[in-house]
């Protein structure tokens, strides 16, 4: 999958999430959850939400690997390869 | 006859706007039913009615703000001939009068299932969450085509204009963001007063424990790992069935104090501090939570999550809650010590769960843990039965399992 489609993805979950934000003012280098206030229950819809969009399974183990917009963009595109 | 009255709305909303009716004269209701949608300065409540029964008349009009207690409308009971309504109509001829005047021509009858889009007197209908969301976005929902039932504009059609940077089809309105302005200051007020009242009236007392999660952690994630995404539980779930669990057994912590009695509930209905996006929060209750599996417990809770955000919640979940549960979670503080929801008798908090340095049978390890709190009412228990129940909850914790 490519970077766009990811990234679309990504910001039609979020906006369903907190409506508030947009994907520009994200920076992708910060911690994403440094930047938008995400409770526990937001980061499981975020993740549920991806699943259904990309078709792609993120077990809970890597979630620390899925900081930053930069790290999550990188997971997914592996992934979905 | 039964007067079907606005029911509390819990310690911090004390008056509604009924928005609209959802039932009409002659229909027949059954336990449980929405009839009615009302306004609040957190929520658009969706009021149900516990009594069964013909709907004889409304009395309050869309568009009026009501004390809670108010009577909204009179109902038959089966088999019931209009005469009692009609005399009781009779007696308050006055207040009736007053309330015809306020009425819309056509807004007596309006809102039915069936009803159109625009009625009479010029009301569309826009669902509550469809309304909540174009305020907070600043759109007109009169410029809006809805897709709903009879053209009702529901929460897609703002979203979908919200998406496209609200530009073609409807205007930003000033005087929205402005009317969301204000119920954000409104919301504030609400909540001050209702903390203002507990902490003058309600002899608080605090108590805090450690409580280890090592195996708590270990289980849910291998329990999380084996079932599909949308089913996986958050830790969240587990210390509120803990909760419930203990509250069984420690009933001093769960009801209400009355008029300086203590009530305790026999039922045992949680209620969630759910922080909202745009400030303040709500604490609505997952009713009879001590009987829900952890799953079925997970959902309530995630819808309730949802509707809360969404804004519409139902009469009975802010007006039931026996205790209260507010969880930090990952990103929050270590220790929350609440300040109890009048009329309730406790607040049960949990911190950031984080890795601790922990000590066991002289050994020193490193694991996951919580601290949880608990706020209580002097006037229904004292610091050794809190200290008792807290350790009720730490060991139903240690039993992931059982809960």
């Amino acid at each position: 999958m490519d970077e766009p489609t990811i990234r679309d993805a990504i910001s039609r979950v979020l906006a369903s999430i907190a409506p508030e934000v947009s994907l520009d003012q994200i920076v992708a280098t910060v911690p994403l959850r440094d930047q938008i206030d995400l409770d526990s229950m937001d980061w499981l819809n975020f993740i549920v939400g991806l699943h259904e969009q990309l078709h792609v399974e993120i077990p809970e183990t890597d979630y620390r690997k899925l900081r930053t917009l930069d790290e999550l963009i990188a997971y997914l595109r592996a992934k979905s390869t | 006859m039964i007067e079907f009255r606005l029911p509390s709305l819990g310690a911090d909303m004390d008056e509604g706007t009924l928005l609209e009716w959802c039932v009409k004269p002659g229909d027949s209701l059954k336990r449980g039913q929405i009839v009615a949608i009302v306004d609040t300065t957190k929520a658009a409540i969706d009021v149900e009615c516990w009594d069964e029964g013909t709907v004889d008349e409304l009395i309050v009009a869309p568009g009026t703000k009501v004390p809670v207690n108010s009577v909204l409308a009179l109902l038959r009971t089966i088999g019931e001939s209009p005469e009692e309504c009609a005399q009781w109509k009779a007696q308050h001829r006055v207040a009736q009068a007053a309330a015809q005047a306020t009425m819309p021509v056509a807004a007596a009858h309006a809102a039915p299932a069936g009803g159109a889009a625009a009625t009479a007197a010029g009301r569309r209908r826009v669902s509550p969450a469809a309304r909540r969301y174009a305020e907070q976005a600043g759109i007109d929902v009169d410029a809006l085509t809805g897709s709903g039932p009879q053209g009702a504009i529901v929460l897609e059609d703002v979203q979908k204009v919200a998406d496209k940077g609200a530009t073609a089809e409807a205007k930003p309105v000033v005087g929205a963001a402005a009317a969301a302005t204000e119920r954000a200051v409104e919301m504030r007020r609400t909540i001050a007063a209702a903390m203002a009242r507990s902490k003058r009236e309600i002899p608080h007392y605090y108590l805090a424990t450690d409580v280890p999660l090592e195996v708590a952690s270990r289980w849910l994630g291998e329990r999380n790992a084996a079932v599909p995404v949308t089913e996986r539980l958050l830790m969240a779930v587990l210390f509120i069935k803990a909760v419930a669990k203990a509250l069984l057994r420690f009933p001093e912590f769960n009801g209400f104090v009355r008029e300086g009695q203590f009530e305790p509930s026999s039922a045992v209905h949680v209620g969630v501090a759910i922080s909202l996006r745009q400030g303040g929060l709500i604490a609505p209750a997952i009713l009879n939570t001590e009987r829900l599996p952890l799953d079925q417990l997970m959902r309530e809770l995630g819808d309730l999550v949802k509707r809360a955000r969404a804004f519409t919640l139902r009469s009975s979940e802010l007006s039931m809650p026996t205790v209260t549960v507010t969880n930090l979670g990952e990103q929050g503080a270590d220790w929350v010590f609440g300040i109890i929801y009048p009329p309730q008798v406790a607040l049960v908090g949990f911190g950031n769960i984080r890795e601790r340095p922990w000590v066991e049978s002289g050994q020193l390890k490193l694991i996951p843990a919580v601290t949880a709190t608990l706020s209580a009412d002097h006037r229904a228990s004292d610091g050794h039965r809190g200290s008792l129940f807290l350790a009720e909850v730490s060991a139903l914790l240690q039993q992931p399992q059982t809960l």
